[in-house]
This record gives structure tokens, sequence and C-alpha cells, in this order.
């Protein structure tokens, strides 16, 4: 029964290939450990990857799974997600696989809010091909591919998504393994596309790239987490807030006449909202949780709605009618 | 209702009429080629159509050709924006759409100006008259107007006011000008229907489904149709119609099909034997994207449609889709086969079963986007990195689509491979009369998913056809991973061990190699046991290379025709009954792609026949070439 599932039924019996240190570690020995809260058969889950370090994720997972090409992960889901409605599919992909050379397919599967949880393991960096900076590599990031410093602005990904109508849009960090699990297990549970945006340190490339937001001396000032219904605060003794100052927000120390019911109060549901926090960096805090979640019809139920509603309407399809359809003559 | 005489004008030209071809009434004829040519607004391919289905209904074999401009709508009267449709119609077995027109149908100056060059000395055409305005004999850019200066002399004119005939037969209707205006190709398709004694049933029930919910249009479009049918009769510009009599066609249940449908319904027709759902992945694109249009209507089968969001992740779903069980195609024209090639190399590398539809136009980039071309085939063979052995079908006739789609899937899912179907823009939109098969006796496709998990291994394979199981996500204990990665064998594991990597592209090969076992032995059309000359030839050039062939053979000359329809692996008896002739000439709508394979797998020194116009070989091109290659 899928509810005796422990961790370890999710191990595959692959050798873990990772660079020791790798932030991906984490996130694999994390999705292990939620698997069998889900209660769905190993059979029923299918992990789908593109190119890159992220994608050799598959291999790892004791469950259906496919390594395809670069860029590719979320067309090949969606045509087995919309095939298989039965099946529970994830998309693993990275910053160079799912916001370069797969940008488009990404950006098409949010819209059509394909029933996928997408995990995108953004480590600003290429690391699988040795250390080139990524779509969201920071202006000036010095690699072996721009010894001078890029001159490319990256992509945010969490508004990236929101501007392709996500329904769901999430954001972690490799070593906060409670948090990554709580975003993993409300991803699941959201019906439709869920981007899970998974800050993940490449120690070899990268190194150090989110300290600020891991780090134990740092990270309380540097982390916003944001839920539902809840004041933004943030800052070791919660002594920090965020307001709106005019149409901006603005951090805020809290006393002094500024007091919780002056924070912005966060909502899910509102997409100015989530943007405008998806659009926050230095001095503002990196915000982590869900940026936004609304209910939209999934493109594979209502696909396979509309194959039940012809098939109710006109019957089975009859093979023999139907090559005979149109005007036939006949010869004798 | 009947138009008086006089209604018609252009006297002039019921003597060219009366006094050469068309001597009384009914007089027979054995096979008649029309061309319907206009504006592209004209309507002209639904009057070729319509009249393609009158005559299919009347018995005669038949073989069509469209041609129009890729622009949807050119400047109106302008020779870009000329489309047109050629029906060749017959009391003998058809193989072509004709070289050249019996008869051409002009609606304007350009129409005229675009197609004359076809029109053989002596042959018919019907212009309408007042479209020979100043103003549309400008826009073809003619200086004269060659209804009046004597330069169609060596050709029976009919000039016929059918804007005028139209607008007085739909004047009580309360249509615009404009709504008038567009039954003109009705009226011409009444005409000709009388001329040749088509029955317009099918028309008349054709317009009243179309036009079910217009009750307006649908009445002045039959009132345009029986006046043109009427006047035909009544007026004295046609001195008597023809009979074409029915031909002597193998007995059964007909319907005409275009290629792009014959395809469509192959493929449903294997995912319903095969008892899986039909899954197509596809990015709309000309000439292809009939056969999504097509599927889009049939849900109830089930058949997924999925317009995806470019060529790759139309093959890329396709691949998805066949991951979890389903027949799984993809369909394209030439651009999209570059796009989608890594992928195919995917599922190449995994063995998994899709279909990629490539309906071949011409190239190269954008090119000729509505007209045919056969350069796709090496891109087929080789056109993907790495050693990438792919099945490759080719269809002969808009009808062998239907069998060709088929047996793609049978081979997929039967060997676990990709499969490339080949077709083309003639194919495509050609239509002829398909015999309807007997869905019970086409060949088996059995789906076998593995569901025992003991001994299970994702490439442990088939001793007979080594392709390795089809093991579906759902099935417990079958839980595995597959990838782009080179693999173990037998295991699927991550392998980059030098000999185990050369054993898996050598088993592939070797795989793809043995379906030639089910290839049925090589047919020689012509001289069994060898002569001086055989015509290999694959895809739409099946019907020039026949009617040339047999024309040739009815002058007695010793020449033989060969046509593939799986070019690989290539037929294993193939060099040998090449071997037999003295002179192999590979005729196709390229450089000589098919050609270079030839030379290179068999080295037989074949000569190319090869045309790269974006139009079909005429008969007469294949004829002259081949007399000089006999001769030479």
């Amino acid at each position: 029964m899928a509810s005796a599932l422990s961790r370890k039924d999710f191990v595959s019996d692959q050798e873990v290939r990772w660079c020791p240190g790798c932030g991906d570690y984490a996130i694999l020995a994390q999705v292990q450990k939620i698997m069998p809260e889900f209660g769905i058969p190993r059979e029923k889950t299918v992990f789908v990857s593109g190119i890159g370090c992220s994608s050799r994720f598959p291999y790892y997972m004791n469950t259906y799974g496919f390594h395809t090409i670069h860029g590719r992960a979320p067309a090949i889901a969606t045509g087995l997600k919309v095939s298989r409605p039965d099946l529970d599919v994830w998309v693993v992909t990275g910053d160079g696989d799912g916001l370069s050379i797969g940008g488009n397919h990404l950006i098409h599967c949010l819209r059509r809010n394909v029933d996928l949880k997408i995990l995108l393991f953004n480590n600003k960096i290429y690391g699988l091909t040795k250390g080139q900076y990524s779509p969201t590599s920071e202006v000036g990031k010095v690699t072996k591919s721009s010894p001078a410093g890029s001159v490319d602005y990256p992509f945010n990904p969490v508004n990236l998504a929101l501007g392709a109508s996500a329904t769901f849009v999430c954001r972690t960090v490799d070593v906060e393994q409670k948090h990554q699990g709580e975003m993993l297990k409300r991803a699941h549970a959201h019906r439709g596309a869920s981007f899970v945006e998974i800050l993940q340190n490449c120690n070899i490339f990268n190194d150090g790239v989110f300290n600020d937001l891991t780090d134990k001396q740092t990270k309380a000032d540097h982390q916003l987490l944001i839920e539902h219904g809840k004041p933004l605060i943030f800052g070791k003794n919660r002594d920090k807030g965020i307001r709106m100052n005019g149409q901006r927000a603005e951090a805020v120390q809290l006393g002094n006449g500024v007091s919780e019911k002056d924070l912005i109060v966060h909502d899910e549901t509102n997409l100015a909202l989530a943007f405008m926090l998806g659009q926050f960096e230095a001095p503002l805090p990196t915000p982590l949780g869900v940026f936004y979640a609304v209910s939209r019809p999934t493109y594979d139920a209502a696909m396979n709605q509309q194959l039940e509603e012809a098939k109710a309407k006109q019957g089975a399809g009859d093979l023999k009618s139907l090559l005979a359809r149109g005007d036939v003559w006949t010869v004798k | 209702m009947a138009l008086p005489p006089e209604a018609a004008g252009g006297a002039a030209a019921s003597t060219a009429l009366g006094g050469s071809t068309i001597r009384k009434r009914g007089e027979h004829r054995d096979s008649v080629v029309v061309r319907f040519a206009g504006d592209s607004g004209d309507g002209m391919q639904l009057a070729g159509m319509q009249f393609t289905a009158e005559s299919a209904m009347a018995g005669n074999d038949i073989a069509t050709l469209p041609d129009f401009p890729a622009e949807i709508r050119a400047p109106a009267g302008t020779i870009a924006g000329v489309s047109g449709f050629q029906v060749n119609f017959s009391s003998n077995e058809v193989f072509t759409a004709g070289d050249e027109p019996t008869v051409l149908v002009a609606m304007n100056p350009a129409a005229l100006k675009a197609n004359l060059d076809d029109v053989p000395p002596n042959g018919v055409i019907i212009v309408d008259k007042e479209a020979f305005s100043e103003a549309n004999l400008k826009k073809a850019g003619y200086t004269k107007n060659p209804l009046n200066d004597n330069s169609l002399d060596k050709y029976q004119i009919f000039q016929v006011d059918v804007t005028k005939l139209t607008t007085n037969a739909l004047h009580d209707t309360g249509l615009n000008n404009r709504a008038v205006f567009r039954c003109r190709n009705l009226f011409v398709l009444g005409m000709i229907s009388w001329l040749y004694q088509r029955p317009i049933e099918s028309t008349v029930n054709w317009l009243e489904g179309r036009f079910k919910k217009t009750p307006d249009l649908l009445n002045a479009n039959l009132k345009a149709l029986k006046a043109g049918y009427h006047y035909g009769e009544t007026t004295e510009m046609f001195a008597s119609s023809y009979e074409v009599p029915p031909a002597r066609i193998v007995p059964g249940v007909y319907r005409n099909i275009t290629g792009n449908s014959a395809t469509a319904l192959g493929f449903v027709a294997a995912a319903v034997k095969a008892g899986r759902p039909l899954f197509l992945g596809s990015y709309p694109i000309t000439p292809a994207s009939d056969v999504l249009h097509d599927l889009a209507a049939l849900k109830n089968f089930p058949i997924y449609t999925f317009q995806a969001e470019d060529e790759i992740a139309g093959v890329a779903s396709a691949i998805g889709a066949a991951f979890g069980g389903s027949i799984a195609i993809t369909t394209t024209s030439g651009p999209g086969m570059n796009l989608k090639a890594e992928a195919v190399g995917l599922a190449v590398k995994t063995e998994l079963p899709i279909i990629i539809t490539d309906i071949q136009r011409a190239g190269p980039s954008t090119g000729m986007p509505t007209k045919p071309e056969q350069a796709d085939l090496l891109a087929s063979m080789y056109g993907r990195h790495g050693e990438s052995p792919i099945p490759v079908i080719a269809a002969t006739t808009p009808a062998d689509c239907f069998d060709c789609a088929y047996e793609a899937v049978r081979i997929a899912v039967k060997y676990m491979t990709p499969v490339i179907l080949l077709t083309d823009g003639q194919l495509a939109n050609g239509a002829e009369p398909w015999l309807l098969p007997d869905v019970d006796k086409l060949p088996e496709i059995k789906v076998e998913f593995r569901t025992d998990p003991e001994g299970f291994l994702p490439y442990l394979r088939d001793p007979e056809t080594l392709s390795r199981p089809w093991a579906i996500p759902g099935t417990p204990g079958l839980e595995h991973r597959i990838g782009g990665l080179s693999s173990e064998d037998q295991t699927g594991n991550i392998s980059y061990s030098p000999a185990n990597n050369e054993l898996m592209v050598r088993t592939r090969a070797r795989k793809i190699a043995g379906i030639a076992r089910e290839i049925p032995a090589t047919q020689i059309f012509g001289d069994a046991n060898g002569g001086d000359l055989v015509v290999l030839g694959w895809g739409s050039t099946y019907g020039s290379i026949r009617e040339s062939v047999k024309q040739l053979r009815g002058k007695g000359r010793s020449v033989s025709h060969i046509h593939v329809r799986y070019l690989n692996p290539l037929p294993d008896d193939l060099a040998d009954q090449l071997r037999k002739f003295k002179k192999v000439m590979v005729a196709e709508m390229n450089m000589g792609q098919l050609l270079k394979l030839v030379r290179a797998d068999y080295l037989i020194d074949a000569i190319g026949c090869n045309k790269i116009q974006g139009r079909p070989f005429k008969v007469s091109e294949l004829t002259n070439r081949i007399t000089r290659v006999l001769e030479g």
C-alpha cells in the first residue's frame, strides 16, 4: 500500500553523481522524504527532466523517470500528463534548462496550467558545462565566458512565471529543509502548473551566491518568509517589516510608532502584490514562500473533458462509419 | 431556370466551339483534364473539389492537383494571387492529374496569363468576359486585351458573361454585389458540370450542409449553380456536351480522398486497431495543418490533439505521450523536420514509438510552402546527429497515404522505434477515389505493454525483432528510468563503456535493418526478367512515372517501373531487381537523393532524372528524358 511507503522506497539503486557539497543533494533528500506523505504509489509518479546538473534527478528517484533533452522537459511532460491524467508528473529543471534553451516551453506550460509540479533549481550558473553565466546570473558576473563581466540582464524566475500566467508560484532555498518541504507540499496540493524556484548553491562554480540568505548570521535579516494572511515581518528579532510608502514597498523598523498593523498583509491571490514581492532586491529582503496561488482549470483536465463530452455526444468513435463518411459510391 | 441565349454574349466564340471539338450532344471522351483558375478569392478550389466529387460519383477514375499561392489573399487580380485546381477524369485508369488542361476556366486576365502556357493548341479556354476590364488587364500585365487581339487564335475561346449572368440569376435574392460576386464559382461549376454531364446532386448536398445556418446564401449558391447548368444547356455557345463513361474500376465502395485526409484516417485506424488513444502533437505549418484539423474533429475516438507552442514541443509532447502508452504522432513539413531532429534522436535512443510525418514542400528554408518537392529524403535518413537510423516510408498516391500511415504505426509499435512518414504537398492536397478498406482485414497492430516485473529490464530485447519492452508508467514493479545518455545493454543504466556504446548503436541499427524481412517483394511493372531501362521512383512521382512507362511500353520500348514505399530499410531484393536492367534511372523531385543511396549502397551506376520546380513531373517530361536515355 502506498501509505506504507517510506523515504527509502523512493531511493533508486543508482549512485548519486553530483559534486560533493552540491545543493542538489539537499533537494533530493527532501523530495525523497516528502514523497511518502503524498500517498501516491511509486508507479504513478513520474519525474521528467531536461539537461543540466539538476536534470540527473530522475535517475535517483525510484519512480518512473525520463531524462530528456535540453529544455524540452515541460513539453514532454505535457504530452505525458495530457494523455495520462492519472499520473503524478514532476518536472525537474534548472536556470539554463528552464529559462534559456527551454524558456518557450516553460512559459507555455505555465500559461496552459498543465497539472505539473515544476522544480526549477536556480544556482545562477551553468554547472554541467563548467561555469558559464546563466540567464539568472547578475550583470557583471565574471565567468569563463564573461571574463569582462556579463552584460546580460538576468531573468527573475518568479516574475517570469507570474508574467506567464502561472497559477502557483513559490520560492524556497536548498538548505532550508523544513521550508522546502512545506513548499513541495503546497506545490503538490495545487491543481495546475506549480512553479517552485529552489535557490541552490553550486559550490564549484558559484559558491556562496546565496550566502546572505543561508548564512546563520545573516539570513534572518535577508529572508522574508511570506505567508498568506500574515504581515510581512522579518529580522532576527522579528522587529522589521514591509509597508507601503505611496505605491512602493519599504522595509521599516517596528516600534517608534510603527506597528504590525502598518505592514502589508500577504495575500496569495493578489497578483500585483506577488509581482511586487517578486521584484524585491537588496536592501529589501528576499521573499521565500508562496507568492501566488489561484485556481484555474487545468489544460489536461479541460482537454480530457472535451474528449469525454465528444464521446458522450457522438458515442465512441466508430472506424467503419468514419472511413465511409461523406460522399461514397459503389462500383459494381 | 433557362436563360435566353442573348444573355450569353460572346457570339464570336460559338463558331470556334461548334467548329472543332464539340460536334454533337453527348460526344464521347475517354479522358478530360479541366483546370479551374481564378483569383485566390474566386473559390476555384471549391469549384474544383466539387467538380471532382461529381466526377467520382459519375464513376470516373480521377486525380486532382490543386495549385494555390502561399499568400492567403495576394492582391486581387495579380498573377501572384492566381489559384488553380486541375482535375483529370477518365474512363480509363488515371495516374496523374494530367500534363495539360483540355479545358481551362480563367476567371480573370491574370488566371489566363498564368496558365496559358500549359494549354495545348486547340485547347478550350472559357473566360469570364467581364473580368477582362482595363484595370484587371493592367494588373495582369496585359497592355492589350488578349480577347480582342487575335493572340489567342490557336485556342478555342469561349467568352461567357459569368459575372452578369450570375448577377441576373441572383437579382431577386437581396444579396449585395459582393455576395453575388462570390457565387460566380458556382455558376461556372454548374456550366462545366453540364458540359461534361456531371450529376450535380453531390454539390447540392454539399451546399445544403455548408449553408445550413444561412438559408439566403444557400438559396443564392443553388441558384447560381443551377443557372450555370441551365445556361450550358440553353445557350447555343456549347453545341454539345461530352460524356466520359465510367471507368472500369475494382468493385467496392469508394469515396474521394485527399492525401492529408487519408493520412489522418490511417493514423485513426491504426490507433483503433491497436486499442490505444491517438495523440497528435503538432505546430501548424503548410501543407500539413489539415491533418491536425481532421484529427482535432475526432475527439470521441479518443484522439488528443495538442497544438504545441512550436515544432519541438510538437514532437516532444508526442514522445511524452508515447512514454505513457499512446499511439503518438507529430506532423510537419520540411522546416519543422529540422527543428524536431534533436527530439527524434531522443526517441531513437530511448526506443519509443512515434511517427514523424513530413509533408514535404519545396525548400530550402521557407521555399515555396504550397508546392511539392521530395528533397527531405536524405534529411529523413541522416538528418540527426550521431548514428540514428529510423525507418522511412513514403506514400505514393493520396489514397496510399492511408496505408502508409497505418503501416508506419504498425512498424513503430512492433519495433519500438520512431518512424518517418513522407508525403508531399502534391499528395496532401491532391485527391483520388479511394476503395474503402475492410476494417476487419487491416493488418494486426498488437500493443503488448510489459506488466510482469519478474525479470524485467528496460532494454531486454525481443530476440526476433530486437525491440525493447514498452513498460508504461502506472505499471507496478516496473519503475525505471530512461533517457538520452548512453545506457547499458539490458538495464538501461547510464553507461560510458566504449564497448557497450558500440553494442547499443549496432543493435539499434540491426533492429531497423531487420525490418526488411517484412517488406513485400519488389514488384516490377514491365519486364519482370529485366530489359533496357527501369525507372526507379518513390513517393508522389508514382503516377507520372507509371503513365510515362505505360505509354512508352505501348510504343514497344523496353521500359519498366519500380516504385518503392520503404526507403529505410530498402527492400532486400531491390538491388538484384535493378541489376536485371541495362540502365537504371531514378526519377525524383530533388537533386538526386535516392539516386545517391542507390549508387552508394548498391554500387549501381544509376542516372538521375530530376525536377526542382515545386511541380510534379509531367508525363511528357519523363517520356522525353527516358527516350533520350534509351537512345543515348
